[in-house]
């Protein structure tokens, strides 16, 4: 099988995907929306979020709470902007900490090779043995609940699949003519790998990394579900819905439901987004 | 000439016998190396915990002088650590996971209790997740390009962003509560009641997993549709069903089969949420309820459970693959 170098798959033509430039934007704008609207929750939300109108408890969407209340009166506009802040903020520390420590850890691994690979790919296999939810689940009973554990566990549990792919990719750069160049001009072998090879596998990893950030954001949201992350009464997604599930067997859907739309506008905005930047970097199938 | 192509036939198979008996073997040694590493994590993770390791097992429990002494006795903590370590796991070996402290239980009796309903729940979610995917990817590879491909793919990639929660909330709200088809919670009596309740449950536990088996079947499939010998098996004047039947999808069962090892694991961690959600009581409910409750014990057997499913599951897969695709041995040992 040949491997396309580097260099054509960053600059082909995009490849035919089912997904238009106009989802795209869409997906973006969603996404650019949300984070606003986390920034900017105490300015914009119309209740603070744990301000319970007890006129309104379960009261359907109507103009003074737009998406109705929560068991406790609670307004859910108001408590989804303020949830959408753990929500979206775990997942990007996780796919900056697994970025991170997977690119380093790759790069050791391609450049160097040998021994250090092999040890390297060891540690891999056994990480992948351990699902990354199951990791999280693990830190919380070690270390307590809220979300620092399971963010620190989950960026480890998906820096071998960053690492993974960043190995192959440097094995494949180790072998340019530019990087003989380089040698032959006299530069030492860390700053060749840190400063020529490292920033031209950055687009690739990075595009994969996206992708990986709608399944972070659903595990941390079912996390908290479960109890074990974010802690009630401050407002997560994840803690919404857990709180609201008493509720749905005597009939109150709404309180369960609009955070649940939430979670799923979110991973399906990032997954367009992360599938459309991947294809127009290229970079094969996700690690 | 004739004797000469027989012996290197005879060649050529022996060595492939070989290398199929090495490769098992060496299978079989990296199953054991990584259980053996993923069990040092499982046990030594107690030891980044700061603090004394009593008070730790004994969080939230009165440390009567009873529960101290019952906890060093269990875990050996006057040992040395490797000492430790080597207890567990010979006890673990033996089905032996210690005693749980919630329960005052032995670990293995209390999992084995709850072990059914998420076997039955994996189960069920498996079989749905291979129909479902299989049968979706095979529509859309046969397809390929029209809109009957790109609304099946547009169908999985919206089915994936749906977690296993949310599924749960809307299966609820829907068909329990408001049309009452099925029940809301609890995971019945008996065999069929048992999957009466479990229908709802197995299909929020596939609805994110259909997606990763019907794209890489279509993959797959659309790759073999390729293939010079597919052509060759249509102008023979095979009829198409024939064609695809037994030229495409069995040549494309080999990654179908490997992506399907690798959700078992997936299934068993995801049922987790389910279980919560539904009220039922398997060992991902177990598992939270035991970190809700400070019962570090059986956090470690289930952890080190799921993790032995998983390495065992894709083992079985690896060694399996090349009994229904021989080319994939014949590759290793050309290799």
């Amino acid at each position: 099988m040949t491997t396309p170098t580097l260099a054509m798959r960053v600059l082909r033509a995009p490849r035919a995907s089912f997904i238009g430039r106009p989802t795209f934007t869409v997906a973006v704008l969603v996404l650019a929306a949300m984070t606003l609207g986390a920034v900017f929750a105490p300015a914009i939300a119309p209740y603070p979020p744990d301000a319970p109108d007890f006129l309104a408890v379960n009261a359907p969407p109507s103009p003074a709470h737009w998406l109705g209340t929560d068991g406790l009166g609670r307004d859910l506009l108001s408590r989804l902007l303020y949830g959408a802040r753990t929500a979206l903020l775990g997942p990007l520390l996780v796919v900056i900490g697994s970025t991170a420590v997977g690119m380093l850890l790759g790069l050791l691994a391609g450049w160097r090779g040998g021994w250090i690979d092999a040890a390297l790919g060891r540690v891999f296999d056994v990480l992948f043995a351990f699902p990354s939810l199951l990791l999280a689940i693990m830190a919380v009973a070690l270390f307590g609940k809220g979300l620092v554990a399971p963010v620190i566990a989950m960026s480890i549990a998906y820096a071998p699949f960053v690492a993974r792919l960043t190995r192959s990719l440097v094995k494949a750069e180790r072998t340019r003519p530019y990087v003989a160049a380089y040698r032959v001009a006299g530069f030492g072998g860390a700053f060749i790998a840190f400063r020529s090879v490292l920033p031209n596998v950055t687009p690739i990893v990075g595009a994969q990394s996206t992708l990986n950030f709608g399944y972070v954001l659903a595990e941390l949201a079912g996390l908290s579900f479960l109890g074990l992350g974010v802690q009630p009464p401050t407002p997560d997604w994840g803690a919404m819905i857990n709180e609201a599930q008493a509720g749905i067997v005597g009939g109150h859907f709404l309180p369960a439901i609009v955070p649940a739309v939430a979670v799923v506008i979110a991973v399906v905005a990032v997954n367009i987004i992360g599938e459309e930047l991947s294809d127009r970097i290229g970079g094969g199938a996700p690690a | 000439m004739a004797a000469a192509q027989a012996a290197a036939g005879s060649g050529a198979h022996g060595r492939f016998t070989g290398a199929g008996l090495r490769r098992v073997a060496g299978k079989l040694g990296g199953l054991a190396l990584t259980l053996f590493l993923a069990s040092l994590l499982v046990f030594f993770s107690r030891f980044l915990v700061p603090g004394d390791p009593v008070s730790f097992l004994l969080r939230g429990r009165k440390p009567s002088a009873e529960a101290v002494a019952q906890v060093t006795a269990q875990y050996g903590l006057d040992l040395p650590p490797w000492q430790q370590y080597l207890d567990w796991v010979v006890g673990a070996l033996h089905g032996d996971f210690g005693r749980s402290l919630q329960f005052r239980q032995d670990v293995a009796t209390v999992i084995g209790d709850r072990l059914p309903v998420t076997l039955m729940l994996v189960v069920m979610a498996g079989i749905g997740i291979a129909v479902v995917g299989v049968g979706a990817g095979i529509v859309a590879a046969l397809n390929r390009g029209k809109a009957l491909d790109r609304v099946t793919l547009i169908g999985l990639t919206v089915l994936s962003a749906i977690p296993s929660f949310v599924g749960s909330i809307v299966l609820i709200s829907v068909f329990a509560v408001q049309l009452g088809w099925f029940p809301t919670f609890g995971s019945g009596d008996g065999f069929g009641d048992m999957v009466y309740h479990l229908v709802l449950p197995s299909i929020a536990l596939a609805i994110v997993f259909v997606v990763l088996v019907g794209k890489v079947t279509r993959s797959s499939m659309v790759e073999q549709l390729g293939r010079e010998h597919v052509e060759v098996a249509t102008s023979r004047g095979l009829k198409r069903g024939t064609v695809i039947r037994r030229h495409v999808f069995r040549n494309a069962l080999g990654p179908i089969l490997t992506v399907s090892g690798v959700l078992v694991a997936g299934l068993i961690v995801a049922s987790t949420i389910v279980e919560a959600a539904f009220g039922l009581s398997g060992i991902g409910s177990l598992l939270v309820q035991s970190v809700d409750r400070l019962d570090f014990p059986v956090v470690q057997a289930i952890v080190m459970f799921v993790v032995t499913a998983f390495v065992v599951v894709n083992a079985v897969v690896d060694v399996l693959e090349p009994v229904i695709d021989p080319r994939s041995a014949a590759g290793a040992g050309a290799r």
